[in-house]
């Protein structure tokens, strides 16, 4: 296992690989999550407006989410061929479910009274939602930005299988050719990727809750 | 939809291989679970009872859910090689996480009032955890169970990487020689197995609701 290691991380040419790689799953997790964001946020603000729809839209996206991810990356092939495209199309999908739920769920608990007051104040429903009710629910969309993040830079080491790049093409090839060192040298840094994400939002999560409602 | 009907007959055609993976496939997935919920239930009544233990548990536990799934696989195998073993062991800690959530969650959420009363009409401890804890945090253990399961389903596609079988060793195969209707052979059923975890264990989940927890018109 230390030989593996060593063996892994030595060699400089690795770390060539290992840096244009990085690079390239950022690329593909951040630009599925911006584009979920893009989508989900409005999406979940609108469904708070309309409970009625909220039912049956949160059921279809609940089982997209259930499709195993291999699944919905190979769906994506027939139509869009291989390369990064369905690779992010495919993690898009994915990303959508916590960013959207939370969203929905942190508007909908904002408490009652913080709205009444603010249209008290003469506050137009773009102002309400703007200097009321995203600040209020910012943690909570925050959050469920962070699970979406750590789940897409989990799943977009598949990407590699369909040629689109990022750090599962190591660990693809150390699993091609049964080499230790290569599963080490793409999984270590993609999980070490996956776990500062995980602690850098929450930390972030922390820092933009309103100090109101710190605990 | 011509590419459907292709799928379709070529699932036909090999059906008996198919089925043979969908068994592989559900095996690593249950079995997984099993174990991780042999230890995630005693462990997260544990912390459900010595408080301390549950923030360095719960941490554990999640960052091993953090741990990207392709990752995950490729450590495990270099310990136990290319076995089902390595797919079962990375489902077993990924099932950690949701059971223990869920149990701790479902223990600390019982009605202190309720075990107020069982103490009251003199039940020892086993007969409180037996009668009423248990009872009412089913319904919330079964969350966390469905949870696991789903996710089990999902990365149980990866598993045929390490030799574990599964049907992604079907849709691999497909992505290899560039074969669409091997990608949706392996897929569909894949996608359909994970969907019927998820609206079974539903209605498994409300079926274990205990009556006088079941959402109803609120009589206040």
């Amino acid at each position: 296992m230390i030989q593996e290691l060593s063996k892994a991380f030595s060699d400089p040419k690795i770390w060539e690989k290992i840096g244009a790689q990085t690079v390239e799953h950022l690329y593909l997790s951040l630009t599925a999550v911006a584009l979920a964001l893009l989508v989900a946020v409005p999406a979940g603000i609108l469904l708070s407006r309309r409970p009625k729809l909220a039912q049956p839209v949160m059921t279809v996206v609940g089982l997209l989410q259930t499709l195993p991810s291999v699944a919905l990356l190979a769906f994506m092939i027939p139509f869009m061929s291989i390369g990064n495209k369905p690779a992010i199309a495919a993690l898009f999908l994915y990303a959508l479910l916590p960013i959207l739920r939370n969203t929905y769920t942190g508007i909908r608990s904002v408490d009652p009274a913080a709205k009444e007051a603010g249209r008290g104040m003469g506050m137009t429903p773009l102002q309400l939602l703007f200097l009321v009710e995203l600040p209020l629910s910012f943690r909570v969309i925050m959050s469920g930005v962070r699970v979406s993040t750590v789940l897409i830079i989990g799943w977009a080491t598949l990407a590699a299988f369909v040629g689109g790049g990022g750090l599962g093409q190591l660990i693809m090839s150390g699993f091609a050719m049964v080499r230790g060192s290569l599963i080490l040298a793409g999984g270590i840094p993609v999980t070490v990727m996956a776990l500062l994400t995980d602690f850098l939002l929450g930390r972030l999560e922390r820092a933009v809750t309103p100090r109101g409602l710190r605990v | 939809m011509e590419l459907l009907l292709k799928t379709f007959e070529y699932m036909s055609n090999h059906a008996p291989r198919l089925l043979d993976l969908t068994g592989q496939h559900l095996k690593l997935a249950l079995l997984g679970v099993l174990y991780g919920a042999i230890l995630a239930i005693p462990l997260g009544y544990l912390i459900s009872r010595y408080k301390k233990l549950a923030d360095p548990v719960l941490w554990v536990a999640n960052a091993l859910q953090t741990v990207p799934a392709l990752a995950f696989v490729g450590f495990v195998m270099l310990f136990l090689g290319l076995t089902p073993a390595t797919g079962i062991t990375v489902i077993f800690f990924y099932s950690l996480m949701p059971i223990i959530r869920a149990t701790y969650t479902g223990i600390t959420s019982v009605d202190p009032a309720m075990i107020e009363a069982a103490r009251g009409m003199g039940m020892t401890r086993l007969q409180i955890l037996r009668m009423v804890q248990v009872p009412l945090s089913l319904a919330v253990l079964m969350v966390g169970i469905r949870i696991a399961t789903v996710i089990a389903i999902g990365t149980a596609a990866i598993m045929s990487l390490a030799g574990a079988g599964g049907l992604g060793q079907e849709i691999f195969a497909g992505i290899d020689r560039v074969q669409d209707r091997m990608i949706l052979a392996g897929a569909l059923p894949a996608a359909a197995l994970a969907v019927a975890a998820e609206l079974g264990f539903s209605a498994l989940e409300r079926l274990l609701t205990p009556r006088g927890l079941r959402q109803t018109s609120t009589v206040r």
